[in-house]
């Protein structure tokens, strides 16, 4: 068994391991799983879950005031051959399989959702091109829900694309079969006063693998849950994530890891950038092995680069172990500023200031966006970075 | 011909909520081709002298001038001034995170030259400069100054100023931290530079070690914030026997 702790910490980055003492995962929820959103109390804000979080700024999501309209999102999905591309009613028996929603919000958009899409990718389907969901917000409010499903050793990359402005609560399901592998990337570039609240539950199978991209650039507000557990022994999760967290943005990514089954793997990397007065970034990153988890091997990582007074980072991680008969387990949390004397050491080299700004956080970034894989959202990115560092100066 | 010539300068640093006045008046002029050391005691503003004339914002310059061929360098901002030929080889180099050292060298190129290097050139020209510093290729790939030991964070600066080849050099301390097989590599990359005789060299140490290998036209005791003692090589040789200490108890005033 190994442990890994390094929290060189900013002020506002708090973590710990606990080992099956007191259960801090399970008691982050004030409220137990539930797809009934009369489960949930209203949050007041004060609860563990929601501390975080601008209430006021959710646009009534939490308080059953949301309600949908006739121009929320339009969703456009485009599937290679092969894919089956469906739309279900509420009743489809394949929603709601890979998880229960943990929070008001979630429960809501489970509780008030019309039609869900369904994408399957059967077994043993080798896709070369990217399925691509576009979801764009039409100005108004929408509840949504969305299941990717892979047979037995499927193999397909899946990009959900959110542009636009809406007020969008919408939870995924993804779910392995066996010996599956699943890439998804979700890129949050939304227009600034749009408003994104979900939960993304994976569920892999047996030697299956999940690699998940979660890119937020845009948006007032918006708050994920990533989330994955394991139908079976040899899963694997991957759980990236980059976010640049603008003047005025909050954003939120609440991950967590649940080892429930022996001999899998887990390994979360989330880098954020940010820069402006009252840039609000939140990341929680619990993991928890349970006690039947044995040979469970999971690190989380998170680091955060400050660009500029004004903004203010949570970084939470919380490694919580039931077992001991792990091959490895460790969490770092880090949040640095971009400082004062390593714009010196650039600019002592003749590069402008600007571009000295733009130098570090293209490389802060890219080790997550080279392992993205799709050349034209790598693209994107980077142009997406260059736009967020142009308007900063 | 390239000169700086530095006037009387007088620099104040923030400390402990007061001002204090760390150069109390510096007159010193650097020509292409020359190599001037500057010696003196712990504390002496040897430093602040070479980050004063870099830029650095720590510094307040309250009286003085300093030019570069004429031109005001206290007008202008740190990478104006790099550009304008300009290097300070850094005593403790910072780590720059997710940069590499070839992306870094590149960048840096292409804003000191004007225009990017051409890649094919360009990459020769990095992996003979890294050989002559006995610097592994691999260190290239890795991230500015991060994990570099001593005397790596050393080699990797004077492998900018091989590569960047400014009018005006300023190493600070370059030799300190260093064993004698890294001084050696070090001062001869130095050295290649001072050959081509188109660099003045203001070389800051604390020792007469690494004027073995280095050797200067001019040699300058700092004290107290000004030059206390100007001479040749001699003038190292002195110090060399006697140490500081003449200097330090205010035997010699200007």
């Amino acid at each position: 068994m190994a442990e890994a702790q390094n929290i060189p910490v900013g002020s506002t980055t708090a973590g710990q391991i606990a080992v099956a003492a007191e259960s801090t995962v399970a008691t982050r929820m004030s409220v137990p799983p539930s797809f009934d959103v009369a489960d949930f109390p209203v949050p007041h804000g004060r609860e563990e879950e929601w501390r975080f979080t601008p209430l006021e700024r959710l646009r009534g999501l939490h308080d059953g005031t949301a309600v949908a309209t006739g121009t929320g999102v339009k969703v456009d999905v485009q599937a290679p051959e092969g894919v089956t591309v469906e739309t279900v009613g509420r009743d489809d028996a394949r929603i709601g399989k890979a998880g229960t929603p943990v929070d008001r919000v979630a429960a809501q958009a489970y509780s008030a959702f019309e039609q869900a899409g369904v994408i399957t990718v059967p077994k043993e389907t080798v896709l070369t091109e990217p399925i691509r969901v576009a979801v764009h917000g039409e100005g108004g409010t929408a509840y949504g829900h969305q299941v990717v499903e892979l047979g037995a050793f499927a193999e397909a990359v899946v990009v959900i694309d959110h542009t636009g402005d809406a007020v969008l609560a919408a939870n995924v399901d993804y779910i392995l079969g066996d010996g599956a592998k699943l890439t998804v990337i979700s890129v949050q570039d939304w227009d600034d006063k749009a408003v994104h609240v979900g939960q993304h539950n994976a569920l892999i199978g047996r030697d299956a693998t999940f690699k998940s991209f979660v890119v937020t650039f845009g948006g007032d507000l918006v708050r994920l849950h990533p989330r994955v557990a394991y139908a079976g022994p040899g899963g694997e999760a991957e759980l990236f994530g980059l976010y640049f967290t603008d003047a005025g943005q909050h954003q939120e990514h609440r991950l967590l890891v649940d080892h429930n089954t022996p001999h899998c793997k887990s390994n979360v990397a989330y880098k954020g950038a940010l820069q402006g007065d009252d840039a609000h970034a939140v990341w929680i990153g619990d993991v928890l092995i349970e006690a039947k988890a044995e040979g469970t091997d999971t690190y989380e990582m998170n680091r955060n680069l400050v660009l500029t007074d004004g903004a203010r980072v949570d970084s939470v991680p919380n490694l919580e172990i039931e077992t001991g008969e792990i091959v490895g387990a460790g969490h770092a949390s880090a949040t640095g500023r971009f400082d004062d004397e390593q714009l010196f050491y650039l600019m002592a080299r003749g590069i402008p200031a600007d571009e000295a700004r733009r130098l570090v956080v293209r490389g802060f970034f890219a080790e997550l966006v080279q392992q993205i894989g799709v050349d034209d959202i790598e693209e994107r990115l980077l142009v997406k970075i260059d736009e967020e560092l142009e308007a900063s100066v | 011909m390239a000169t700086l010539e530095i006037r009387d300068l007088h620099v104040t640093v923030e400390a402990d909520n007061a001002t204090k006045e760390i150069l109390k008046g510096v007159d010193l002029t650097v020509k292409q081709g020359e190599t001037h050391a500057i010696m003196g005691p712990n504390g002496s503003g040897k430093s602040t002298l070479a980050y004063s004339l870099a830029g650095h914002p720590k510094y307040t310059i309250t009286e003085g001038t300093v030019t570069l061929d004429g031109e005001d360098v206290l007008e202008m901002s740190v990478d104006e001034r790099a550009r304008a030929g300009l290097f300070l080889a850094m005593q403790y180099p910072v780590e720059v995170p997710g940069v590499s050292v070839s992306n870094f060298l590149r960048t840096s190129a292409t804003a000191i030259r004007g225009e990017a290097p051409k890649l094919r050139t360009w990459v020769k020209e990095v992996k003979e400069a890294m050989q002559n510093l006995n610097m592994d290729p691999s260190f290239a790939e890795r991230n500015v100054n991060e994990g570099f030991s001593g005397g790596e964070k050393k080699r990797h600066e004077i492998l900018q100023l091989e590569l960047l080849k400014p009018k005006i050099a300023i190493l600070d301390e370059t030799d300190s931290g260093l064993d004698v097989d890294a001084l050696r590599v070090v001062s001869e990359g130095v050295n290649r530079v001072r050959g081509t005789g188109e660099v003045g060299t203001l070389l800051i140490t604390h020792y007469t070690r690494i004027l073995r290998y280095i050797k200067p036209d001019y040699v300058h005791v700092f004290s107290a914030g000004r030059i206390a003692e100007s001479g040749g090589a001699e003038l190292a040789d002195k110090l060399e026997e006697e140490g500081y200490e003449a200097y330090t108890k205010g035997g010699v005033s200007a």
